[in-house]
Parts: structure tokens; sequence; C-alpha cells
């Protein structure tokens, strides 16, 4: 019933040459995105870019294949999710205010959709309270 | 996709200046690196990795294409989730294989300089910060734990039919006192049985909240038991399941810190917990480069 599955290497001191099966996308992300020494580099990157780009993961799927398969291509076209999308939108004006605000929506989108997530395990779908 | 200019090591603050078209990755910093540890890895882009020494210390690097890694290029590639991907797990490669020579502090994804000049440079400037990271995380690595209940658990299913009124499965349920559920349909007036029907709902919400703090209590006292193996512990946001692949609630997702000599006490612990703890299964994945423990600050 129980188990334990092994990713990765047993033993530190092991060396992972040629090891290509590597962490699963959302193990490598919250850490590769999310993590690490945040150095100003010569090549600007809007740190809210990325912190946004974090958000959006999160909400995302394990593979590109299976999304579009699933039709999930919606961060695309969607102005409050995509750069690319908002580019057309604006013009650089206010840009930093504006990714403020994204970031706002953005986490409020998050934590009701994990807040729907946390409520699947508790809630009976009728959410209502019967009065007793 | 045409081989970079730059190869080979580069030392000090006299770096080969590339084109302009050109950039330098960084991958991150490591100290007492022998470069031969890097081996054939290659990078972003498939480009080869190479060190830039300074102050002591060794930057992992590799020359980019600032037609792809450039501002705005980056902006749009940074959108595309096969390329994230691509560029993630190229700039893991190349920390992980360091990390497991020597103590490595993993810069955050896309931050590119002008030339290895620059980047000896920042090694110069930052040095006193990499230094106090990397005494942190020296000779230790990083483990994940990953919890996941049973959906039945959680339900707290025992069993039994989803319509069994079960009053007394769930501590504190009142027994049903109402009429008898509907298939006794004799003594139906409306509002015995909408009564019943509730009080039964009722009693279900009771047992799907205690089913859940149970389970709550279960990952807690494991992660207890975890964190007193490891030098420390960092909570990772549950993953959507769509990005986990994985059936079942994640119920802990958490990142450890182990010593060099704890881990084998550590991964010890993990399978008893997996073994004694019906309904969960656990996912330990490791070791990985110290990630998580790297306070981000911005300078």
């Amino acid at each position: 019933m129980s188990e334990i599955s092994w990713t990765g290497q047993r033993s530190p001191s092991r060396s992972m040459a040629g090891e290509r099966q590597g962490a699963n996308l959302a193990d490598l992300l919250e850490r590769i995105l999310d993590k690490g020494i945040v150095i100003v580099g010569d090549v600007r990157v809007n740190l809210l870019d990325i912190e946004l780009l974090t958000i959006k993961l999160r909400l995302l799927v394990a593979s590109v294949d299976r999304a579009k398969e699933m039709g999930i291509d919606w961060w695309e076209h969607d102005p409050s999710l995509s750069s690319k999308a908002r580019q057309k939108e604006v013009d650089g004006q206010g840009d930093r205010e504006q990714l403020e605000e994204e970031n706002r929506r953005l986490r409020e989108r998050l934590a009701a959709l994990e807040a729907g997530a946390d409520g699947a395990a508790e809630r009976t779908g009728d959410g209502k309270e019967s009065s007793s | 996709m045409t081989a970079p200019g730059l190869a080979g090591q580069t030392a000090g603050a006299h770096g080969t200046a590339g084109p302009s078209d050109t950039g330098v990755y960084l991958y991150g910093v490591a100290r007492g690196l022998d470069p031969a540890a890097l081996g054939d890895t290659t990078g972003v882009a498939g480009a080869p990795v190479r060190g830039v020494a300074a102050a002591g210390l060794t930057a992992l690097v590799s020359t980019v294409r600032l037609a792809e890694y450039g501002e705005a290029a980056l902006r749009a590639n940074l959108e595309d989730l096969e390329w994230l991907e691509a560029t993630a797990r190229a700039h893991h490669d190349v920390v992980d294989r360091a990390a497991h020579a020597a103590p490595t502090a993993p810069v955050r994804i896309a931050t590119i300089y002008r030339d290895d000049a620059r980047v000896a440079e920042v090694l110069t400037d930052e040095g006193g910060r990499f230094t106090e990271v990397l005494d942190l995380i020296a000779g230790r690595s990083e483990w994940g734990v990953k919890a996941y209940a049973d959906p039945a658990l959680l339900r707290g299913d025992t069993g039994q039919d989803a319509t069994d009124p079960g009053g007394g499965l769930a501590p504190g349920a009142e027994p049903p006192t109402g009429p008898a559920p509907a298939h006794t349909p004799g003594d139906a007036s409306p509002g015995g049985v909408g009564t019943a029907y509730l009080r039964r709902r009722q009693q279900e919400r009771r047992r799907r909240a205690d089913a859940g703090r149970r389970v709550g209590e279960q990952a807690d006292a494991v992660h207890a038991e975890l964190a007193d193996h490891a030098v420390a512990s960092r909570h990772h946001p549950p993953q959507d399941p769509r990005l986990s692949g994985r059936d079942g609630t994640q119920i802990l997702n958490v990142a450890y810190l182990l010593d060099e000599e704890q881990v084998e006490g550590f991964l010890a612990v993990t399978r008893a917990a997996a073994e004694k703890l019906a309904g969960i299964e656990v996912e330990v994945t490791g070791p990985w480069p110290p990630y998580s423990f790297i306070e981000p600050g911005e300078v």
C-alpha cells in the first residue's frame, strides 16, 4: 500500500554522469526558477517576470504535449498571463505597474485555485451548510 | 547551431570578450572545483561549459547567443514551456555535476553577463556573499520528500458503502435518530426524510473533516521526525496534481538539508514512515544541489 519511490541517486557521492531520467519537471522548476542566488546580470531580466512565471507554472501542466492535448494554452493568449499577448495592449508605458497589477491578479487567481484544490478534499460538492 | 566562439578554461579578469552577439550564461559558483569534474557536460543550448576563476571561486559558465538569451528573446522564451524545460534541465545538469564534486551555489535561471571579464568582476564583488552561502551548504545535500494521501483516506471511507448513514464512524458523530433512510418509504413525511438526509450529509462532512485532520496530523508527525534528522528544512507549496502528474492529494512537500553522515539515517526514517502509514505514499528525491537553502536576496 505505502511505498517509497526513488528518483535520483542513493548516494550523493555517486556521479550522475549520463543520468538523464532526472527529476520531474515540477520538482525541477520549483527549485530552478524560484531558488538560487539572485544577482543582477548584464542582460536585464525583470524579476517580477520570473516571479510571475513561477506563479504561472504552478498553474501549469506536466508537459507541453499534454497541455496542447487538453487545449490548455490559454496563458499564451490571455493578456493577464502572457507578455506576448500583453504587448499588443501595452507599449511599455507603466510596465512595472502593469506587472504588479498582473502579479496581484495572478496571486488572487492562484489563491482561488489552491483553495479549490484544498476544498476538493473537504467539500461535498453541495457547498451549502445545513443549519441544524 | 554554430559552435560558440569561446571554449576551454578562461582564468582571471582578462577573459576573452565574445563578439557582441554573444553573452555569458552563469549557472552557479563553486569553491575548490577541479575543472576536470565538469567533463564534457553540455549546458544550455548544447553549449560547452567552462570555469571562470576569480577571488578563489569558480563561476560555471557557457557562451550563449543573445538572439536566444538577450533581453527581448528571454522574455518570449521564458514563456515557452518547452524552451523553459530544456533550459532548466541544462541549468540543473551543470549545477548538479559540479555539486557532486565541490560545494556549488546555484544562481537563478537566466543570469547572463556580457563576457568572462564581467563574470570575474562579479565573483570579486560578490565574493563575500558567495562564500557565506558556500559555507552553509558545503558537505551537505538537499533531499525532497513528498507524501500523497489516497483520496479514500481523505474521504474517511472505511470500506463501507458511501451511502451508509454511518453514525459513530466519526468520533462525536451522533447516531441517526431520525427516520430510517429512503429504502423504508412508509414513514416518510417530507420533513423527516429531509432532516435525515441533512443529518447524513452533516455526518459525511464531519467524517471528511476528521479524516483530513488525521491525515494532516500524520503528515506533521512525519515531517517532525524527518526534521530531527536534518540540518534544516523548507516547505514548498503543494504541487498542482497536473504538474506533479500524480494521483492522490499531496499532503507534504518539503526539502531537507542533510549533512553527508545524516543521509543514511534520514532515508531509513522515510522508509519506516512509509511502511507504517497505510494509504499514504512517500516519495523521496535526491540528492539535489541545495537549491532550497539559498535565501534569495536582491543585490
